[in-house]
């Protein structure tokens, strides 16, 4: 039982008061924005949430453990993600000072 | 960017008051912290997934002071990039 896209829309419709189409269009929005910063390498910082960011990674060998064929990982950028300590510390049960 | 910035972008693409982008915005984080407090997984087609990962104790030494010290089991989220996401920010 995840936490869809669906649910997150229908639960800020009720949350929030929107109707449904405005519900998803603003869910929609949010995630744009957050993609198209990222997209952009520039990093995301929800603070009681955690931070995204995006980390340049260098080519290097590596090895597909299926067929044992040696391979080249070219260069690329992924996006990483830390859990904020608020967060963490829920999650983890320890109640905040 | 932040999460006032980003508050700020949604009151301008959607037209709405910042303080309705603003219960948006921190309805929809409060969502997703509350489903991992409750171990329950995220997923977001395009954008990516959450879930909650335990990881063991160990018994560790400060590094300073070389003291063993007792590290605790704990949980934490684990993010996995969506696709969508993926391909765009390596583009």
């Amino acid at each position: 039982m995840a936490l869809t896209k669906e649910k997150l829309i229908s639960r800020l419709q009720t949350q929030v008061g929107l109707s449904k189409q405005e519900s998803r269009a603003v869910v929609e929005r949010v995630l744009d924005i957050m993609k198209d910063s990222l997209a952009q390498s520039e990093d995301l910082l929800i603070s009681g949430f955690g931070k995204f960011s995006v980390r340049q990674k260098n080519a290097r060998r590596g090895r597909n453990p299926q067929t044992k064929e040696n391979l080249i990982l070219r260069a690329r950028k992924v996006v990483v993600f830390k859990t904020s300590g608020v967060l963490r510390n829920r999650i983890n049960g320890i109640r905040a000072h | 960017m932040n999460k006032s910035q980003l508050i700020e972008a949604l009151a301008k693409a959607e037209n709405l008051t910042l303080k309705k982008a603003e219960m948006v915005v921190n309805a929809m984080f409060e969502n997703m912290a509350e489903a991992l407090v409750q171990k329950e997984r995220i997923e977001i087609r395009g954008f990516g997934s959450f879930k909650v990962k335990f990881y063991n104790g160990y018994k560790g030494r400060n590094p300073k002071t070389g003291d063993l010290i007792e590290v605790e089991g704990k949980k934490l989220p684990f993010f996995k990039v969506g696709k969508e996401l993926r391909e765009r920010v390596d583009r």
